[in-house]
């Protein structure tokens, strides 16, 4: 029922983001057709203005868009004059995911163990390196990381592609340097999690009554000492199907990332309005699981 | 128990679908079917915002259209100056002012229909049309009536709209096309070969609307059809067999590969998946030093100018004594030799070297002792009471370079304090347009090979002035040059105009020439000729077979 | 026994203290850090203002050109110079500097408002849950770099009309630049704190200090907010790296720090650019990584050494 209602909750949820991302894009100065080069008579631009409905108010452009959002047809992108920007979502979305998906694979792959060893081994020297080596994914930029894997693993030593798709090779640098940033940052809060459920009243109890070890660690604590990593999930599932700038653009990977930031600079509104909005669902959806996944994870969370 | 392990049992069968979900999603998108290699793939610049010749703006934009379609001259790979396309000769007037061209029997579109005058006036009168929306509409200026239709002025004579029909372009028989112009345009036939004059399909455009260019089968009638377009992965074009010259195209199929990042288009082209790399915008500026030693490095002389603009309606701007004192304490052999590297010119003039039938005058070179003198003149002796005012830029990382290196040259010979206001793009521009700034960087680049596609930006009522600077002599200068047909006379004027700019009023102060710059390998790549165009057509390019 | 007794009398927070400066690591985390805020805060008195003079030795102003771009490191120049050829240490200096306020400020507002945010909306949940994690999805989904743009020219347009002086631009992007940071830097806070606070209420402590009557804001503050605080300083080891590699991000795309100025980020930004086939000139990218994973590697010792010394559950073990 809670989440039920939630679900119908998204629809007024949407419509807001959209309207004030819609509003939000017009305050910044410049227009889609601000060119380094003026056109030969200001009639030229008042000509693009009308005919993609910009000499409107607002409040009828909004309208305009949305009614074609209903019909799932998101309208023209003022950059890519050629391109609807559904044809745009259409050809870069998969791409995107499956980045994403990987990038979220190997987060979690490579995070959750490396947080759940630096926890049980506190202290040690698996701690301080563990520790380090999360730090490290942590401050050092996929500007940074990108250029080296390319640099060694795609010039030097001919491993993968240094960028374009094509091959299943060709995702293989793009997911470790997108994947590595979020890794550390799960590995410190799955560490967290766990540190924080190792003394917890319910695991002394198990300990007491004998239960091996192993099974506390993986079967009990695992289960609360996850909820910090499942909480930072939504954001992070969002952030990675929405794609990365960085990455798309140092591996020239043709997903939609680029354009989310593009797109704000390009002033190409639709596209940007457009992108927010799908952003939007992807994040409601995302956190919509992640707090269904808290109630599976720990009985004793109640939301409704 | 048994529940326990059913859940582990469900969990594992989950995370089996969902990593068999995955793989299959990955071999949908990431692994195409391999298909055909490309005989030459070209790493342009930044993804195309359109491919239609109405619409396109940029120089990478421009690179595939001109493969797609074409207009009545085309440029000579080797000179760029004009020759004969789609028509096959023209007449002049003697006063310069009609031009008559025969148009070719043997063109055709690449779905069979002859290519015919009437296809010719259609597409300049489509450019023009409001609907449209061109860009690039004041490309067809110089045609009778072109600027009265497309900004919907009323007739005088007959107090009615000016329509299509009105514009100077005719169709007498169905391979002849007739222009009229609005004075003599020195360098009209280069213009023909400009895309937004090149012909589109009627036929198709009429049927499909706005998205004619993405339906299959699009007809063309340049050297190469259209086989594939996606965003941000790569245009392919494939030889067109019914072109009237395809057996010149000497390249089969050709990639086009956008890209916005230089480091990536490096890395491409050392480890041999690309071929060439073709942009301004994609120079790696920091290794030039190194790259220019290279066999695969190729620069030369490029019809573009670097520069940054004077707000002449902000004070102390507005003192031309105080202008002369900023420019003359640029040391731009530093900036070329330590920022850009590419073996640029130094620029104490606006208009290029080497420009079609002009020469510049002489400029104002670094000389601070010159300099400080004015300044003091103008009543700031070593700096003293000048405002500390703002440098206006947008966040290209040599341009940022360039204005450090600016604001520390006049720190240092005139003790005044810069501040860099760097701006993003779009407000970078909108702010340039507004005069929100006292100093502005700025750039052009040549549309065609004449004097004229510079000097006439910094007329009164000139949409790229930008400066606050309005003066009746130099627009008669440049309108009265525009109408001279004798070349000599028409120099001189052309330079009695920029002498105003460079030097007498100093609107504007020059830094440097943009060199171009190709990557190429010449072992394995031929055709390339280099021009101050930067214009290589792509059917003239091949690849060496062993 | 006496010493027991002393110790017994002690507020929990002076335990806390003693925990901490126990912690080997935390402490020369601490001095480390200490050692930095020195460096930073007193370098521009030895640099000077004069970026045309030169106070000798290896310390120089971070702005002032020289007449050797690239040099190696060595010399009068430790960790060589840049493309115009300034000092590369005296503008990591300047960076770091830059760099830490663009941190603690992105910390302080995931502190104050994220924590709160987090902590009511887990606490009250029903509705209020609802519409708080409701807004904190709207800001998150809006996109940030608009954000920015509109705010920079919106405080731009002001001081224009005011007349305010252009010596006020790199401050005034400075502000725009700690606003537009700090309006996204709370919102995953937000999150995990509330998701904590969720599970949190229902335990047994929470439940046995409301059966003895105790208010909302006292079970709020003394019990559940202290159980959080390891998630917390955790969070916040991870913010301040985000935040600092989110200026960079923004300097990037024009909409960060002006040149001539320098953030670490924007200086391995600069670095990266050296990575590529043809010549590296390392020292630029080498040296800013350095000091900024030095500079978080101390924050993270100083963070687990905190965690460990506000543990409730380490002074009731200790007990």
């Amino acid at each position: 029922m809670y989440f039920f209602r939630r679900t119908l909750f998204l629809i007024p949820l949407l419509l807001v983001i959209s309207m004030v991302a819609f509003t939000l894009v017009r305050m910044a100065p410049g227009g889609p057709f601000d060119k380094e080069r003026a056109p030969a008579s200001p009639e030229i631009e008042r000509n693009l203005k009308a005919k993609y409905h910009l000499d409107k108010p607002l409040p009828v452009q909004y309208a305009i868009w949305l009614g074609g959002v209903l019909r799932g047809d998101f309208g023209p992108s003022l950059k890519y004059r050629s391109h609807n920007v559904t044809d745009i979502i259409a050809s870069g979305l998969p791409i995107t995911l499956v980045l994403g998906g990987l990038a979220f694979a190997f987060a979690l792959g490579v995070g959750i163990p490396l947080g759940f060893i630096t926890a049980v081994k506190k202290g040690h020297w698996e701690d301080h390196v563990g520790g380090t080596l999360a730090i490290l994914g942590i401050c050092i930029p996929a500007l940074v990381v990108g250029p080296i894997l390319v640099m060694f693993f795609g010039v030097r030593w001919k491993l993968f592609p240094v960028a374009l798709i094509g091959t299943p090779m060709h995702l293989v640098l793009p997911t470790v340097t997108l994947g590595l940033f979020f890794a550390g940052r799960v590995a410190r809060l799955m560490r967290e999690g766990m540190l924080g459920v190792l003394d917890a009243e319910f695991i002394t109890a198990a300990r007491s009554k004998g239960v091996p070890e192993r099974d506390i660690l993986l079967r009990h604590a695992f289960r609360t000492a996850v909820l910090p990593v499942v909480s930072y999930g939504g954001p992070l599932l969002a952030d990675l199907m929405i794609g990365s700038f960085v990455v798309e653009q140092l591996f020239r990977i043709p997903g939609i990332g680029v354009f989310l930031v593009s797109s704000s600079l390009n002033r190409d509104y639709t596209m940007l309005v457009s992108l927010v909005l799908l952003y939007a669902v992807v994040l409601l959806v995302a956190n919509l699981l992640v707090d269904f996944a808290y109630g599976l994870l720990d009985p004793r969370v109640k939301l409704a | 128990m048994p529940t326990t392990q059913q859940s582990a049992r469900s969990s594992k069968v989950r995370a089996l679908f969902c990593a068999s979900v995955l793989l299959a999603l990955i071999s949908q998108t990431a692994c195409r079917p391999a298909g055909q290699q490309a005989d030459l793939r070209i790493i342009n610049g930044s993804e195309p915002e359109s491919l239609d010749p109405a619409i396109i703006t940029s120089l990478a934009d421009s690179r595939i259209v001109k493969c797609l379609f074409e207009g009545l001259t085309r440029l000579n790979p080797k000179t760029a100056r004009a020759e004969p396309a789609l028509a096959a000769g023209w007449q002049i007037s003697p006063d310069g002012l009609v031009y008559t061209f025969d148009l070719r029997t043997n063109a055709v579109w690449s779905d069979g229909r002859p290519v015919v005058a009437e296809d010719v006036v259609w597409s300049w009168r489509r450019v023009l049309d409001p609907m449209t929306a061109a860009d690039y509409a004041g490309q067809l200026y110089f045609v009778k009536n072109a600027e009265a239709y497309n900004t919907g002025q009323t007739n005088g004579l007959t107090g009615k709209r000016f329509v299509a029909s009105d514009v100077g372009v005719y169709a007498p028989d169905e391979h002849t096309v007739r222009v009229e112009l609005v004075g003599p345009t020195a360098f009209f036939l280069d213009l023909c070969a400009f895309p937004t004059l090149a012909v589109v399909p009627r036929h198709w455009i009429e049927q499909y609307g706005d998205r004619w260019l993405l339906k299959p089968g699009l007809p063309v009638n340049g050297t190469y059809r259209l086989e594939n377009w996606r965003l941000n992965d790569r245009v392919r074009i494939r030889a067109n067999p019914l072109h009237w010259a395809a057996d010149e195209v000497r390249s089969k199929v050709v990639d086009f590969i956008p890209m916005s990042s230089p480091a990536t288009a490096m890395n491409l082209f050392v480890s041999g998946q690309a071929d060439i790399i073709w942009d301004k915008s994609l120079i790696p500026s920091s290794l030039m030093d190194v790259l220019r030693k290279k066999p695969y490095c190729h620069t030369f002389g490029y019809l573009g100018s670097y520069f940054f603009r004077f707000n002449v309606t902000r004070k102390p701007f507005d003192d031309l004594r105080v202008r002369k004192a900023l420019a003359l304490s640029i040391d731009k052999r530093r900036i070329v030799e330590n920022i850009t590297k590419a073996g640029e010119q130094l620029a104490n003039h606006f208009v290029p070297p080497g420009t079609a039938d002009y020469e510049s005058p002489e400029g104002l070179a670094f000389d601070p002792e010159a300099a400080r003198r004015l300044l003091a003149e103008a009543g700031f002796p070593d700096g003293e009471g000048f405002p500390s005012f703002t440098y206006l830029m947008n966040n290209a990382p040599v341009d940022a370079q360039v204005s450090v290196e600016l604001q520390a040259m006049w720190a240092k010979e005139l003790g005044v304090k810069m501040e860099i206001r760097q701006a993003e793009w779009k407000v970078y521009l909108s702010e340039q347009s507004k005069l929100n700034f006292d100093l502005s960087r700025s750039s052009w680049i040549g549309d065609y090979n004449d004097a004229n596609t510079f000097l006439d930006l910094f007329m009164s009522n000139n949409g790229n002035n930008r400066t606050g600077w309005r003066n009746e002599r130099y627009d008669a200068l440049i309108r009265e040059a525009n109408q001279q047909t004798d070349v000599a006379r028409r120099r001189g004027l052309l330079q009695q105009a920029e002498q105003m700019l460079i030097r007498d009023e100093l609107i504007v102060a020059p830094i440097y020439f943009y060199a171009g710059v190709n990557f190429f390998d010449p072992e394995k790549i031929e055709g390339i000729h280099f021009n101050l165009l930067d214009e290589h057509p792509v059917y003239a390019i091949k690849k060496k077979t062993k | 026994m006496v010493m027991d007794g002393t110790a017994q009398q002690d507020s929990p927070n002076k335990r806390a203290w003693r925990r901490f400066w126990r912690n080997r690591l935390a402490v020369l985390g601490s001095i480390a850090l200490v050692l930095l805020l020195a460096l930073v805060i007193v370098w521009p008195f030895l640099a000077g203002s004069d970026v045309t003079a030169s106070p000798g030795d290896f310390i120089h102003h971070p702005d002032a050109h020289g007449e050797t771009p690239f040099a190696e490191p060595g010399g009068a120049h430790l960790f060589g110079t840049d493309i115009h050829g300034r000092d590369l240490l005296s503008r990591i200096v300047a960076g770091t500097r830059i760099s830490l306020i663009v941190g603690a400020v992105g910390a302080i507002v995931s502190l104050v408002i994220g924590v709160f945010w987090g902590a009511v909306a887990g606490y009250t949940g029903g509705r209020t849950d609802s519409l708080m994690m409701r807004v904190v999805d709207i800001l998150y989904s809006l996109p940030s770099i608009i954000f920015v743009i509109v705010l920079i020219t919106t405080l731009h347009g002001f001081l224009e009309r005011w007349g305010v002086s252009s010596d006020w631009i790199p401050r005034l992007k400075f502000i725009a630049l700690f606003a537009g940071l700090g309006a996204v830097s709370w919102l995953t806070m937000a999150r995990i704190v509330r998701g904590q606070v969720l599970s949190l209420r229902t335990r047994q402590f929470v439940e046995a200090s409301r059966a003895l009557g105790a208010g909302d804001a006292h079970i709020l503050l003394r019990h559940i907010l202290p159980n959080t605080a390891g998630i917390i300083i955790v969070y916040l080891t991870l913010t301040v790296p985000a935040i600092i590699l989110y200026e960079s991000f923004l300097s990037y795309l024009g909409l960060g720090i002006q040149p001539p100025q320098a953030s670490l980020g924007s200086l391995i930004a600069d670095g990266s650019l050296q990575i590529n086939p043809i010549r590296i000139y390392w020292w630029l990218l080498v040296f800013p990584a350095l000091a900024l994973v030095g500079t978080l590697l101390a924050l993270n010792f100083i963070g687990d050494g905190l965690r460990d010394a506000l543990d409730p559950k380490a002074d009731r073990n200790a007990g």
